[in-house]
Protein backbone atom coordinates (compact mmCIF):
# COMPACT_ATOMS: atom_id res chain seq x y z
CA UNK A 1 0.00 0.00 0.00
CA UNK A 2 1.01 3.54 -0.41
CA UNK A 3 2.26 5.64 2.16
CA UNK A 4 -0.19 9.33 1.68
CA UNK A 5 -0.34 10.00 5.30
CA UNK A 6 1.81 7.86 7.82
CA UNK A 7 2.13 8.40 11.53
CA UNK A 8 5.29 6.47 12.72
CA UNK A 9 5.80 5.63 16.46
CA UNK A 10 3.56 8.93 17.38
CA UNK A 11 2.87 9.86 21.32
CA UNK A 12 1.63 12.81 23.20
CA UNK A 13 2.26 13.80 26.82
CA UNK A 14 1.03 17.31 28.10
CA UNK A 15 2.07 18.89 30.93
CA UNK A 16 -0.48 19.50 33.56
CA UNK A 17 -1.21 20.89 37.16
CA UNK A 18 -0.78 17.25 38.51
CA UNK A 19 2.34 16.29 36.12
CA UNK A 20 2.33 14.86 33.36
CA UNK A 21 -0.43 13.21 31.26
CA UNK A 22 -0.10 11.01 28.76
CA UNK A 23 -2.69 10.96 26.18
CA UNK A 24 -1.04 8.73 22.54
CA UNK A 25 1.50 6.13 22.90
CA UNK A 26 3.25 4.12 20.23
CA UNK A 27 0.49 5.30 17.07
CA UNK A 28 1.50 3.70 14.09
CA UNK A 29 -0.75 4.51 10.87
CA UNK A 30 -0.59 4.96 7.33
CA UNK A 31 -3.18 5.88 5.31
CA UNK A 32 -3.18 5.52 1.23
CA UNK A 33 -4.32 8.75 -1.06
CA UNK A 34 -7.91 8.83 -1.52
CA UNK A 35 -8.90 6.47 1.19
CA UNK A 36 -11.58 7.52 3.72
CA UNK A 37 -10.14 6.03 7.55
CA UNK A 38 -12.37 7.20 10.60
CA UNK A 39 -11.23 7.24 14.16
CA UNK A 40 -13.40 5.56 16.45
CA UNK A 41 -12.89 5.22 20.50
CA UNK A 42 -14.88 6.45 23.61
CA UNK A 43 -14.70 9.98 24.81
CA UNK A 44 -11.49 10.77 26.29
CA UNK A 45 -9.51 8.40 24.01
CA UNK A 46 -7.72 10.81 22.16
CA UNK A 47 -8.74 10.51 18.69
CA UNK A 48 -8.93 14.02 18.07
CA UNK A 49 -6.32 14.70 19.83
CA UNK A 50 -4.36 12.11 16.35
CA UNK A 51 -5.95 14.25 14.61
CA UNK A 52 -4.73 17.31 15.93
CA UNK A 53 -1.45 16.26 14.89
CA UNK A 54 -2.60 15.24 11.65
CA UNK A 55 -3.62 18.80 11.15
CA UNK A 56 -0.24 20.17 12.82
CA UNK A 57 -2.45 22.31 14.81
CA UNK A 58 -0.14 20.26 18.19
CA UNK A 59 3.15 18.61 17.62
CA UNK A 60 3.70 15.24 18.81
CA UNK A 61 6.13 14.58 21.81
CA UNK A 62 7.38 11.73 20.34
CA UNK A 63 7.66 10.34 16.94
CA UNK A 64 7.02 11.65 13.29
CA UNK A 65 4.44 12.71 11.35
CA UNK A 66 4.19 12.37 7.42
CA UNK A 67 2.15 13.57 4.51
CA UNK A 68 2.85 12.99 1.07
CA UNK A 69 6.85 12.23 2.01
CA UNK A 70 7.39 15.67 4.24
CA UNK A 71 7.69 15.93 7.81
CA UNK A 72 4.35 17.61 8.96
CA UNK A 73 5.74 20.72 10.75
CA UNK A 74 2.54 22.97 11.29
CA UNK A 75 -0.90 23.23 10.53
CA UNK A 76 -1.38 24.37 6.82
CA UNK A 77 -4.04 24.48 3.89
CA UNK A 78 -3.22 21.22 2.33
CA UNK A 79 -4.63 19.92 5.62
CA UNK A 80 -7.89 20.96 5.78
CA UNK A 81 -9.66 20.77 8.89
CA UNK A 82 -13.60 20.42 9.42
CA UNK A 83 -13.93 21.69 12.96
CA UNK A 84 -16.43 19.98 15.06
CA UNK A 85 -18.25 23.09 15.77
CA UNK A 86 -18.17 24.53 11.95
CA UNK A 87 -15.95 27.67 13.29
CA UNK A 88 -17.15 29.92 11.05
CA UNK A 89 -16.59 33.38 11.53
CA UNK A 90 -19.75 35.18 12.23
CA UNK A 91 -18.57 38.27 10.49
CA UNK A 92 -18.41 36.89 7.42
CA UNK A 93 -21.00 35.69 5.33
CA UNK A 94 -21.23 32.55 3.96
CA UNK A 95 -19.02 33.37 0.82
CA UNK A 96 -16.71 35.38 2.42
CA UNK A 97 -16.19 32.45 4.70
CA UNK A 98 -14.93 30.49 2.23
CA UNK A 99 -13.71 32.84 0.09
CA UNK A 100 -10.81 33.79 2.73
CA UNK A 101 -9.94 30.00 2.01
CA UNK A 102 -10.09 30.55 -1.77
CA UNK A 103 -8.20 33.85 -1.57
CA UNK A 104 -5.39 32.60 0.93
CA UNK A 105 -4.55 29.41 -1.19
CA UNK A 106 -5.09 30.24 -4.74
CA UNK A 107 -4.90 34.25 -4.54
CA UNK A 108 -1.52 34.24 -5.12
CA UNK A 109 -1.95 33.03 -8.65
CA UNK A 110 -5.33 33.66 -10.08
CA UNK A 111 -7.55 36.40 -10.92
CA UNK A 112 -10.98 37.88 -8.95
CA UNK A 113 -13.07 35.79 -11.24
CA UNK A 114 -11.51 32.79 -11.00
CA UNK A 115 -11.24 32.86 -7.00
CA UNK A 116 -15.18 33.34 -7.29
CA UNK A 117 -15.56 30.35 -9.62
CA UNK A 118 -14.12 28.26 -7.05
CA UNK A 119 -15.94 29.77 -3.96
CA UNK A 120 -19.02 29.27 -5.83
CA UNK A 121 -18.06 25.80 -6.84
CA UNK A 122 -17.56 24.62 -3.04
CA UNK A 123 -20.83 26.19 -2.09
CA UNK A 124 -22.83 24.32 -4.90
CA UNK A 125 -21.05 21.07 -3.86
CA UNK A 126 -22.45 21.35 -0.73
CA UNK A 127 -25.88 22.68 -1.84
CA UNK A 128 -25.50 25.87 -0.32
CA UNK A 129 -25.46 28.47 -3.43
CA UNK A 130 -28.94 30.16 -2.46
CA UNK A 131 -27.26 31.08 1.25
CA UNK A 132 -24.21 31.73 -0.20
CA UNK A 133 -24.79 35.83 1.19
CA UNK A 134 -26.83 34.60 4.48
CA UNK A 135 -24.35 35.43 7.73
CA UNK A 136 -23.72 31.82 9.83
CA UNK A 137 -26.13 33.03 12.47
CA UNK A 138 -29.08 32.61 9.64
CA UNK A 139 -28.93 29.19 8.87
CA UNK A 140 -29.60 26.34 10.51
CA UNK A 141 -26.77 23.56 12.14
CA UNK A 142 -26.67 21.27 9.40
CA UNK A 143 -26.48 24.39 6.71
CA UNK A 144 -23.41 26.11 9.11
CA UNK A 145 -21.54 22.33 8.91
CA UNK A 146 -21.85 22.51 5.19
CA UNK A 147 -20.12 25.48 4.87
CA UNK A 148 -17.47 24.24 7.07
CA UNK A 149 -17.49 21.81 4.37
CA UNK A 150 -17.16 23.68 1.47
CA UNK A 151 -14.70 25.95 3.29
CA UNK A 152 -11.96 22.72 4.09
CA UNK A 153 -12.87 21.42 -0.20
CA UNK A 154 -12.23 24.54 -1.89
CA UNK A 155 -8.72 24.74 -0.63
CA UNK A 156 -8.29 21.24 -2.59
CA UNK A 157 -6.40 19.80 -0.16
CA UNK A 158 -3.87 16.48 0.08
CA UNK A 159 -6.36 15.09 3.27
CA UNK A 160 -9.27 16.17 4.83
CA UNK A 161 -9.26 16.15 8.30
CA UNK A 162 -12.91 16.37 9.82
CA UNK A 163 -13.03 16.55 13.92
CA UNK A 164 -16.70 14.77 14.47
CA UNK A 165 -18.35 16.79 11.55
CA UNK A 166 -21.82 15.68 12.10
CA UNK A 167 -22.06 15.09 16.18
CA UNK A 168 -23.93 18.41 16.65
CA UNK A 169 -26.49 17.10 14.72
CA UNK A 170 -29.86 15.66 14.54
CA UNK A 171 -30.21 12.26 13.33
CA UNK A 172 -32.07 13.16 9.51
CA UNK A 173 -29.84 15.98 8.98
CA UNK A 174 -26.45 14.01 9.86
CA UNK A 175 -27.75 10.84 7.50
CA UNK A 176 -28.17 13.42 4.63
CA UNK A 177 -24.78 15.22 5.53
CA UNK A 178 -22.98 11.55 5.23
CA UNK A 179 -24.90 10.78 1.62
CA UNK A 180 -23.53 14.36 0.63
CA UNK A 181 -19.93 13.50 1.98
CA UNK A 182 -19.41 10.32 0.51
CA UNK A 183 -20.60 11.72 -3.05
CA UNK A 184 -18.08 14.34 -2.62
CA UNK A 185 -15.53 11.74 -1.39
CA UNK A 186 -16.20 9.94 -4.56
CA UNK A 187 -16.31 12.85 -6.90
CA UNK A 188 -13.37 14.59 -5.39
CA UNK A 189 -10.83 11.33 -4.43
CA UNK A 190 -10.16 13.14 -1.27
CA UNK A 191 -8.39 11.32 1.25
CA UNK A 192 -10.47 11.57 4.28
CA UNK A 193 -9.43 11.34 7.88
CA UNK A 194 -13.05 11.86 9.98
CA UNK A 195 -13.08 11.56 14.40
CA UNK A 196 -16.21 9.86 15.01
CA UNK A 197 -18.29 8.03 18.08
CA UNK A 198 -20.95 7.19 15.66
CA UNK A 199 -20.72 3.20 14.61
CA UNK A 200 -23.13 3.65 11.72
CA UNK A 201 -20.82 6.40 10.35
CA UNK A 202 -17.79 5.07 10.83
CA UNK A 203 -18.88 1.40 9.29
CA UNK A 204 -21.23 3.70 6.36
CA UNK A 205 -18.63 5.41 4.99
CA UNK A 206 -14.99 4.51 6.01
CA UNK A 207 -12.82 2.29 3.90
CA UNK A 208 -10.75 1.28 7.23
CA UNK A 209 -11.63 2.04 10.41
CA UNK A 210 -9.29 2.69 13.74
CA UNK A 211 -10.73 1.76 16.79
CA UNK A 212 -8.88 2.88 19.45
CA UNK A 213 -7.90 1.91 23.64
CA UNK A 214 -9.20 4.07 25.95
CA UNK A 215 -7.28 6.61 27.78
CA UNK A 216 -5.24 7.81 29.29
CA UNK A 217 -2.12 6.32 26.86
CA UNK A 218 -4.50 6.10 24.61
CA UNK A 219 -3.59 3.76 21.04
CA UNK A 220 -4.88 2.04 18.35
CA UNK A 221 -6.82 -1.01 19.36
CA UNK A 222 -7.89 -2.68 15.90
CA UNK A 223 -7.77 -1.58 12.69
CA UNK A 224 -10.93 -3.14 10.71
CA UNK A 225 -11.17 -2.90 6.44
CA UNK A 226 -14.43 -2.20 5.54
CA UNK A 227 -14.78 -3.91 1.68
CA UNK A 228 -18.60 -2.92 1.33
CA UNK A 229 -18.44 -1.97 -2.81
CA UNK A 230 -19.51 1.61 -3.30
CA UNK A 231 -21.35 3.57 -4.28
CA UNK A 232 -22.66 2.32 -0.53
CA UNK A 233 -26.32 3.13 -0.07
CA UNK A 234 -27.68 2.99 3.55
CA UNK A 235 -30.96 0.96 2.75
CA UNK A 236 -29.03 -1.71 1.33
CA UNK A 237 -26.65 -1.85 3.51
CA UNK A 238 -29.18 -2.39 6.48
CA UNK A 239 -29.27 -5.84 5.13
CA UNK A 240 -26.20 -6.77 3.91
CA UNK A 241 -24.57 -9.09 5.98
CA UNK A 242 -20.65 -7.70 5.73
CA UNK A 243 -22.06 -4.31 6.76
CA UNK A 244 -24.06 -6.31 9.49
CA UNK A 245 -20.38 -8.00 10.85
CA UNK A 246 -18.41 -4.91 10.53
CA UNK A 247 -20.65 -3.23 12.76
CA UNK A 248 -20.83 -5.80 15.05
CA UNK A 249 -17.07 -5.88 14.96
CA UNK A 250 -17.15 -2.34 15.94
CA UNK A 251 -19.42 -2.87 18.72
CA UNK A 252 -18.05 -5.94 20.26
CA UNK A 253 -14.24 -3.48 20.20
CA UNK A 254 -16.28 -0.83 21.90
CA UNK A 255 -18.53 -2.11 24.21
CA UNK A 256 -16.90 -5.44 25.06
CA UNK A 257 -12.88 -5.14 24.70
CA UNK A 258 -12.84 -1.23 25.48
CA UNK A 259 -16.01 -0.82 28.08
CA UNK A 260 -16.71 1.09 30.96
CA UNK A 261 -14.36 4.04 30.20
CA UNK A 262 -15.88 5.88 32.58
CA UNK A 263 -14.59 3.13 35.73
CA UNK A 264 -10.94 3.45 34.45
CA UNK A 265 -10.76 7.51 34.14
CA UNK B 1 -69.50 38.16 24.20
CA UNK B 2 -72.96 38.22 25.94
CA UNK B 3 -76.36 38.74 24.21
CA UNK B 4 -76.72 42.41 25.94
CA UNK B 5 -73.23 43.47 24.91
CA UNK B 6 -74.50 42.63 21.57
CA UNK B 7 -77.89 44.29 21.85
CA UNK B 8 -76.19 47.67 23.51
CA UNK B 9 -73.26 47.96 20.80
CA UNK B 10 -75.97 47.78 18.03
CA UNK B 11 -77.25 51.05 17.31
CA UNK B 12 -73.78 53.07 17.24
CA UNK B 13 -72.43 49.64 15.17
CA UNK B 14 -75.02 50.21 12.49
CA UNK B 15 -74.26 54.23 12.62
CA UNK B 16 -70.52 53.62 12.14
CA UNK B 17 -70.46 51.23 9.51
CA UNK B 18 -69.04 53.17 6.26
CA UNK B 19 -71.99 53.40 3.17
CA UNK B 20 -69.61 51.26 0.67
CA UNK B 21 -69.65 48.63 3.34
CA UNK B 22 -73.54 48.91 3.85
CA UNK B 23 -73.85 48.80 -0.18
CA UNK B 24 -71.88 45.63 -0.20
CA UNK B 25 -74.24 44.29 1.99
CA UNK B 26 -77.48 44.80 -0.25
CA UNK B 27 -76.09 44.26 -3.56
CA UNK B 28 -75.35 40.98 -2.47
CA UNK B 29 -79.00 39.75 -1.72
CA UNK B 30 -80.75 37.86 -4.29
CA UNK B 31 -82.94 40.31 -6.76
CA UNK B 32 -86.28 38.18 -7.10
CA UNK B 33 -86.18 37.12 -3.20
CA UNK B 34 -86.71 40.36 -1.90
CA UNK B 35 -88.33 39.18 1.15
CA UNK B 36 -87.74 40.99 4.04
CA UNK B 37 -86.30 38.01 6.44
CA UNK B 38 -83.79 37.15 4.11
CA UNK B 39 -82.44 40.66 3.95
CA UNK B 40 -82.99 40.61 7.79
CA UNK B 41 -80.47 37.61 8.64
CA UNK B 42 -77.94 39.00 6.25
CA UNK B 43 -77.80 41.94 7.99
CA UNK B 44 -77.56 40.60 10.89
CA UNK B 45 -74.64 38.52 10.00
CA UNK B 46 -72.69 41.39 8.64
CA UNK B 47 -73.74 43.48 11.68
CA UNK B 48 -72.35 40.38 14.06
CA UNK B 49 -69.16 40.18 11.89
CA UNK B 50 -68.97 44.20 12.31
CA UNK B 51 -69.35 44.16 15.88
CA UNK B 52 -66.91 41.26 16.37
CA UNK B 53 -63.97 42.65 14.36
CA UNK B 54 -64.63 46.26 16.35
CA UNK B 55 -64.30 44.29 19.51
CA UNK B 56 -61.03 42.57 18.40
CA UNK B 57 -59.44 45.95 17.30
CA UNK B 58 -60.61 47.43 20.28
CA UNK B 59 -59.23 44.61 22.96
CA UNK B 60 -56.03 45.00 20.71
CA UNK B 61 -55.77 48.86 21.50
CA UNK B 62 -56.70 48.54 25.20
CA UNK B 63 -53.92 45.74 25.16
CA UNK B 64 -51.23 48.30 23.60
CA UNK B 65 -52.24 50.71 25.33
CA UNK B 66 -52.17 48.58 28.68
CA UNK B 67 -48.76 47.82 27.94
CA UNK B 68 -47.55 51.16 27.05
CA UNK B 69 -48.40 52.51 30.19
CA UNK B 70 -46.81 49.78 32.43
CA UNK B 71 -43.60 50.79 30.25
CA UNK B 72 -43.92 54.27 30.79
CA UNK B 73 -45.72 54.79 34.20
CA UNK B 74 -42.99 53.81 36.52
CA UNK B 75 -40.43 56.21 35.19
CA UNK B 76 -43.45 58.95 34.79
CA UNK B 77 -44.16 58.59 38.59
CA UNK B 78 -40.30 58.47 39.59
CA UNK B 79 -39.79 61.65 37.87
CA UNK B 80 -43.14 63.55 39.30
CA UNK B 81 -42.31 62.33 42.92
CA UNK B 82 -38.57 63.98 42.32
CA UNK B 83 -40.08 67.11 41.67
CA UNK B 84 -42.36 67.01 44.02
CA UNK B 85 -39.83 66.52 46.81
CA UNK B 86 -37.78 69.02 45.20
CA UNK B 87 -40.71 71.19 45.33
CA UNK B 88 -41.45 70.65 49.06
CA UNK B 89 -37.54 70.65 49.38
CA UNK B 90 -37.40 74.06 48.24
CA UNK B 91 -40.36 75.48 49.72
CA UNK B 92 -39.10 76.59 53.07
CA UNK B 93 -36.09 78.67 51.49
CA UNK B 94 -32.20 77.76 51.91
CA UNK B 95 -32.23 79.98 48.85
CA UNK B 96 -32.10 76.96 46.37
CA UNK B 97 -34.84 77.58 43.52
CA UNK B 98 -37.44 74.95 42.65
CA UNK B 99 -38.57 73.69 39.82
CA UNK B 100 -40.97 75.91 38.59
CA UNK B 101 -38.12 78.77 38.62
CA UNK B 102 -35.78 76.36 37.21
CA UNK B 103 -38.19 76.23 34.37
CA UNK B 104 -38.21 79.25 33.82
CA UNK B 105 -34.90 79.97 33.64
CA UNK B 106 -34.27 77.16 31.30
CA UNK B 107 -36.56 78.37 28.96
CA UNK B 108 -35.09 81.98 28.77
CA UNK B 109 -31.42 80.11 28.89
CA UNK B 110 -32.59 77.63 25.90
CA UNK B 111 -34.33 80.56 23.76
CA UNK B 112 -30.66 81.49 22.94
CA UNK B 113 -28.32 78.80 23.33
CA UNK B 114 -25.81 80.01 21.07
CA UNK B 115 -25.01 83.76 21.68
CA UNK B 116 -21.93 85.36 21.98
CA UNK B 117 -20.63 88.06 24.55
CA UNK B 118 -17.28 87.75 24.51
CA UNK B 119 -15.10 84.56 25.74
CA UNK B 120 -16.20 84.42 28.89
CA UNK B 121 -20.15 85.49 28.42
CA UNK B 122 -21.45 82.42 25.93
CA UNK B 123 -24.66 80.17 25.34
CA UNK B 124 -25.29 76.82 26.96
CA UNK B 125 -25.36 75.19 23.42
CA UNK B 126 -21.45 76.74 22.66
CA UNK B 127 -20.44 75.37 26.41
CA UNK B 128 -21.67 71.57 26.15
CA UNK B 129 -20.38 72.18 22.42
CA UNK B 130 -16.95 72.85 23.61
CA UNK B 131 -16.75 70.42 26.18
CA UNK B 132 -18.02 67.86 24.33
CA UNK B 133 -14.81 69.04 21.84
CA UNK B 134 -12.43 68.53 24.04
CA UNK B 135 -13.76 65.38 25.29
CA UNK B 136 -13.62 63.99 21.40
CA UNK B 137 -9.78 65.48 21.04
CA UNK B 138 -8.81 63.81 23.99
CA UNK B 139 -10.69 60.48 23.91
CA UNK B 140 -9.55 60.46 20.34
CA UNK B 141 -5.39 60.68 20.88
CA UNK B 142 -6.37 57.95 23.53
CA UNK B 143 -8.00 55.96 21.34
CA UNK B 144 -5.40 56.13 18.42
CA UNK B 145 -3.10 54.96 21.55
CA UNK B 146 -5.20 52.91 23.71
CA UNK B 147 -6.43 50.43 21.49
CA UNK B 148 -3.14 49.85 19.40
CA UNK B 149 -1.46 49.15 22.92
CA UNK B 150 -4.36 46.72 23.80
CA UNK B 151 -3.78 44.52 20.59
CA UNK B 152 -0.26 44.43 21.71
CA UNK B 153 -0.87 43.31 25.45
CA UNK B 154 -3.11 41.03 24.14
CA UNK B 155 -1.43 39.17 22.16
CA UNK B 156 2.12 39.13 23.49
CA UNK B 157 1.99 37.76 27.23
CA UNK B 158 5.48 39.69 27.76
CA UNK B 159 4.24 42.73 27.12
CA UNK B 160 1.23 42.29 29.28
CA UNK B 161 3.31 41.52 32.00
CA UNK B 162 5.69 43.77 31.52
CA UNK B 163 3.20 46.80 31.50
CA UNK B 164 0.36 45.50 33.77
CA UNK B 165 1.67 46.15 36.77
CA UNK B 166 2.32 49.91 35.69
CA UNK B 167 -1.53 50.07 34.70
CA UNK B 168 -2.68 48.73 37.79
CA UNK B 169 -0.30 51.66 39.42
CA UNK B 170 -1.90 54.30 37.31
CA UNK B 171 -5.33 53.46 36.31
CA UNK B 172 -6.85 54.41 39.75
CA UNK B 173 -5.01 57.60 40.31
CA UNK B 174 -7.67 60.33 39.89
CA UNK B 175 -7.36 61.90 36.27
CA UNK B 176 -7.77 65.34 38.02
CA UNK B 177 -4.08 64.34 39.78
CA UNK B 178 -2.88 64.53 36.42
CA UNK B 179 -3.69 68.26 35.65
CA UNK B 180 -0.66 70.05 36.87
CA UNK B 181 1.65 67.84 34.63
CA UNK B 182 -0.76 69.10 31.62
CA UNK B 183 -0.41 71.97 32.73
CA UNK B 184 3.65 71.91 32.90
CA UNK B 185 4.05 70.31 29.98
CA UNK B 186 1.53 72.07 27.61
CA UNK B 187 1.73 75.41 29.60
CA UNK B 188 -2.23 77.18 28.71
CA UNK B 189 -5.22 75.65 30.15
CA UNK B 190 -7.18 73.98 27.44
CA UNK B 191 -4.42 71.04 25.53
CA UNK B 192 -4.23 70.81 30.11
CA UNK B 193 -7.86 70.01 30.29
CA UNK B 194 -7.53 67.53 26.85
CA UNK B 195 -4.46 65.77 28.77
CA UNK B 196 -7.12 64.72 31.55
CA UNK B 197 -9.41 63.80 29.45
CA UNK B 198 -6.72 61.49 27.23
CA UNK B 199 -4.98 59.79 30.72
CA UNK B 200 -8.39 58.99 31.97
CA UNK B 201 -10.04 57.49 28.58
CA UNK B 202 -6.78 55.77 28.15
CA UNK B 203 -7.22 53.12 30.38
CA UNK B 204 -10.54 51.18 30.07
CA UNK B 205 -9.46 51.11 26.58
CA UNK B 206 -6.28 49.34 26.57
CA UNK B 207 -7.40 46.88 29.10
CA UNK B 208 -10.61 45.84 27.38
CA UNK B 209 -8.94 45.67 24.06
CA UNK B 210 -6.43 43.30 25.77
CA UNK B 211 -9.19 41.36 27.10
CA UNK B 212 -10.88 41.15 23.94
CA UNK B 213 -7.75 40.04 22.41
CA UNK B 214 -7.23 37.44 25.28
CA UNK B 215 -10.38 36.27 24.61
CA UNK B 216 -10.82 35.42 20.98
CA UNK B 217 -11.97 32.10 20.89
CA UNK B 218 -9.45 29.43 19.91
CA UNK B 219 -11.40 27.57 17.68
CA UNK B 220 -11.08 31.44 15.16
CA UNK B 221 -7.34 31.08 15.73
CA UNK B 222 -7.45 27.38 15.08
CA UNK B 223 -9.24 28.59 11.19
CA UNK B 224 -6.34 31.03 11.37
CA UNK B 225 -3.80 28.66 11.21
CA UNK B 226 -4.87 25.93 9.31
CA UNK B 227 -5.68 28.29 6.52
CA UNK B 228 -1.89 29.56 7.33
CA UNK B 229 -3.10 33.58 7.37
CA UNK B 230 -1.05 36.01 6.89
CA UNK B 231 -0.78 38.17 10.16
CA UNK B 232 -2.54 41.39 8.37
CA UNK B 233 -5.99 39.18 7.68
CA UNK B 234 -5.64 37.72 11.23
CA UNK B 235 -5.92 41.13 12.41
CA UNK B 236 -8.01 42.16 10.02
CA UNK B 237 -10.44 39.54 9.44
CA UNK B 238 -10.15 37.55 13.07
CA UNK B 239 -8.91 39.60 15.83
CA UNK B 240 -10.03 43.01 15.03
CA UNK B 241 -14.25 42.23 14.31
CA UNK B 242 -13.81 39.31 17.52
CA UNK B 243 -12.00 41.98 19.60
CA UNK B 244 -14.94 45.10 18.31
CA UNK B 245 -17.36 44.30 21.01
CA UNK B 246 -14.39 44.67 23.88
CA UNK B 247 -13.19 47.72 22.16
CA UNK B 248 -16.62 49.00 21.97
CA UNK B 249 -17.35 48.57 25.93
CA UNK B 250 -14.06 50.06 26.47
CA UNK B 251 -15.18 53.13 24.43
CA UNK B 252 -18.33 53.57 26.56
CA UNK B 253 -16.58 52.97 29.52
CA UNK B 254 -13.69 55.60 28.41
CA UNK B 255 -16.61 58.24 27.14
CA UNK B 256 -18.26 57.89 30.70
CA UNK B 257 -15.80 58.59 32.88
CA UNK B 258 -14.26 61.47 30.09
CA UNK B 259 -17.73 62.91 30.32
CA UNK B 260 -17.69 62.70 34.03
CA UNK B 261 -14.18 64.18 34.33
CA UNK B 262 -14.34 67.25 31.81
CA UNK B 263 -16.28 68.74 33.96
CA UNK B 264 -14.12 69.08 37.28
CA UNK B 265 -11.33 69.53 34.44
CA UNK B 266 -12.96 72.94 33.14
CA UNK B 267 -13.92 74.19 36.82
CA UNK B 268 -10.22 74.23 37.69
CA UNK B 269 -8.44 75.60 33.76
CA UNK B 270 -11.81 77.91 33.33
CA UNK B 271 -12.28 79.05 29.30
CA UNK B 272 -15.38 78.04 27.99
CA UNK B 273 -17.19 74.91 28.63
CA UNK B 274 -20.25 73.42 30.78
CA UNK B 275 -17.55 73.12 33.66
CA UNK B 276 -16.58 76.39 33.99
CA UNK B 277 -19.77 77.68 33.47
CA UNK B 278 -21.17 75.81 36.19
CA UNK B 279 -18.77 77.40 38.23
CA UNK B 280 -19.33 80.79 36.71
CA UNK B 281 -22.65 80.44 37.62
CA UNK B 282 -21.98 79.81 40.74
CA UNK B 283 -19.82 82.64 41.04
CA UNK B 284 -22.67 85.15 39.78
CA UNK B 285 -24.74 83.13 41.84
CA UNK B 286 -27.30 81.77 39.51
CA UNK B 287 -28.23 78.83 41.62
CA UNK B 288 -30.94 77.89 38.88
CA UNK B 289 -28.58 77.66 35.96
CA UNK B 290 -26.31 75.09 38.11
CA UNK B 291 -29.26 72.95 38.20
CA UNK B 292 -30.30 73.43 34.64
CA UNK B 293 -26.56 72.51 33.73
CA UNK B 294 -26.55 69.39 35.82
CA UNK B 295 -29.83 68.19 33.88
CA UNK B 296 -27.84 69.40 30.72
CA UNK B 297 -24.60 67.27 31.33
CA UNK B 298 -27.02 64.62 32.45
CA UNK B 299 -29.06 64.38 28.99
CA UNK B 300 -25.40 64.69 26.98
CA UNK B 301 -24.14 61.72 29.06
CA UNK B 302 -27.04 59.58 29.00
CA UNK B 303 -27.24 60.07 25.14
CA UNK B 304 -23.58 59.30 24.28
CA UNK B 305 -23.84 56.37 26.51
CA UNK B 306 -27.22 55.08 24.56
CA UNK B 307 -25.50 55.91 20.98
CA UNK B 308 -22.66 54.18 22.11
CA UNK B 309 -24.69 51.09 23.27
CA UNK B 310 -26.26 50.94 19.80
CA UNK B 311 -23.16 51.14 18.49
CA UNK B 312 -22.25 48.40 20.11
CA UNK B 313 -25.53 45.88 19.73
CA UNK B 314 -24.87 46.45 15.51
CA UNK B 315 -21.14 44.82 15.77
CA UNK B 316 -21.84 42.09 18.38
CA UNK B 317 -22.33 39.03 16.48
CA UNK B 318 -23.92 35.99 17.85
CA UNK B 319 -21.22 33.52 18.53
CA UNK B 320 -23.43 30.51 17.60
Amino acid sequence: MEKFVSVESVGQTFDTKNGKFVALRDIDLSIAQGEFVALIGHSGCGKSTLLNLIAGLTAPTAGVLLCDGREIGGPGPERAVVFQNHSLLPWLTCYDNVYLAVERVFGGREGKARLRERTLAALELVGLLPAEQKYPNEISGGMKQRVGIARALSMQPKVLLMDEPFGALDALTRARLQDELMKICAATQATTVMVTHDVDEAVLLADRIVMMTNGPAATIGEILSVDLPRPRNRLELAHEPRYIDCRAAVLEFLYEKQAHPRLAA
Amino acid sequence: MTALSIVAAKPSAVAETPPAACAEMYTDAHPDAHTDAHKEIQREAALEAAIAARAAAAGERRARLRAFLKRALPPLIGFALFIGIWHLATLSASGLPGPLQTWKAAVVLFADPFYQNGPNDQGIGWNVLSSLQRVAIGFGFAALVGIPAGFVLGRFSFMNAMVNPLISLLRPVSPLAWLPIGLLVFKRADPAATWTIFICSIWPMIINTAVGVQRVPQDYLNVARVLALSEWKVVTRILFPAVLPYMLTGIRLSIGTAWLVIVAAEMLTGGVGIGFWVWDEWNNLKVEHIIIAIFVIGIVGLLLEQFLIMLAKRFTYENT
